[in-house]
């Protein structure tokens, strides 16, 4: 029954991308692709248990610049969800959910992911 | 009080322990994984050049290990509840929405197990 395929109105073609969905939608993709960090992390701990070839093979590839690519996706994903992260906390406690509060919000967020991110970069450069 | 319609019932449906358990607990695990992310987030660029021996030693300290096993578990178990949330809003056919929720409790799980035996192998061996 749910297979229908009855025509539905367009939404994505013709809603105005505001900040407002288009943060929601990217935390929703950074929390998805972090997934893959994570079981990256935790194959990580795992090879490290194992021994140190399997480790060194491991550490080879992240250090390359396709596993460089990688990780420092996995880092702005990481800060991006965990700035719009804290920002939903906020909003569950009924705080900043006035439109205006909203827009600066976002734009805090996004500039503080960006920060940390090349943070995180200049501290692994030296 | 239990909110369900008996039709709701029969369906199977709405076993989320009333909906507010999944809720609270992925804020929870998320309150729990600001100190623990920072945290690994800024130990990062350390980790990520050491030599075998170095990473081995960076774990023997006790504080880092339990940091290590709290994120583990905080990580995992928001993983699931918000791939939960993605599967059940995009996948509508009931087998395959069914069947990777299945998949997906059951490999949280193994990943998280692998993950803490492998940490305390390496702190107690």
């Amino acid at each position: 029954m749910e297979q229908d395929n009855r025509p539905i109105s367009p939404h994505l073609q013709v809603y105005k991308p505001q900040i407002t969905s288009v943060l929601s939608i990217t935390h929703r993709c950074a929390g998805v692709f972090l997934t893959l960090t994570a079981l990256c992390l935790c194959c990580w701990l795992v090879v490290l248990a194992n021994g140190e070839h399997q480790f060194n093979i491991l550490q080879a590839y992240l250090q390359s610049w396709f596993g460089q690519c990688f990780v420092y996706m996995s880092v702005f994903s990481l800060c991006f969800h965990l700035c719009n992260g804290i920002r939903h906390l906020f909003w569950d406690m009924g705080l900043g959910l006035e439109i205006n509060t909203t827009y600066r919000t976002g734009y805090t967020v996004i500039i503080s992911s960006v920060i940390m991110t090349l943070l995180i970069f200049y501290l692994a450069a030296i | 009080m239990n909110l369900t319609t008996s039709l709701a019932k029969a369906h199977g449906l709405g076993s989320a322990k009333s909906g507010l358990h999944h809720w609270l607990a992925q804020r929870l695990t998320a309150i729990a994984l600001i100190p623990t992310s920072l945290w690994l987030l800024f130990a990062l660029p350390n980790i990520m050049y050491m030599d075998y021996e170095s990473a081995l030693a960076w774990i023997q300290s006790p504080i880092r290990v339990v940091f290590i096993l709290l994120f583990i578990v905080a990580l995992l178990h928001h993983l699931q509840l918000g791939l939960q949330v993605v599967i059940e809003d995009y996948m509508h056919n009931n087998l395959v929405k069914f069947g990777s929720l299945i998949v997906l409790k059951l490999a949280c799980f193994c990943v998280g197990l692998a993950s803490i035996v492998s940490v305390l192998k390496i702190y107690l061996g």
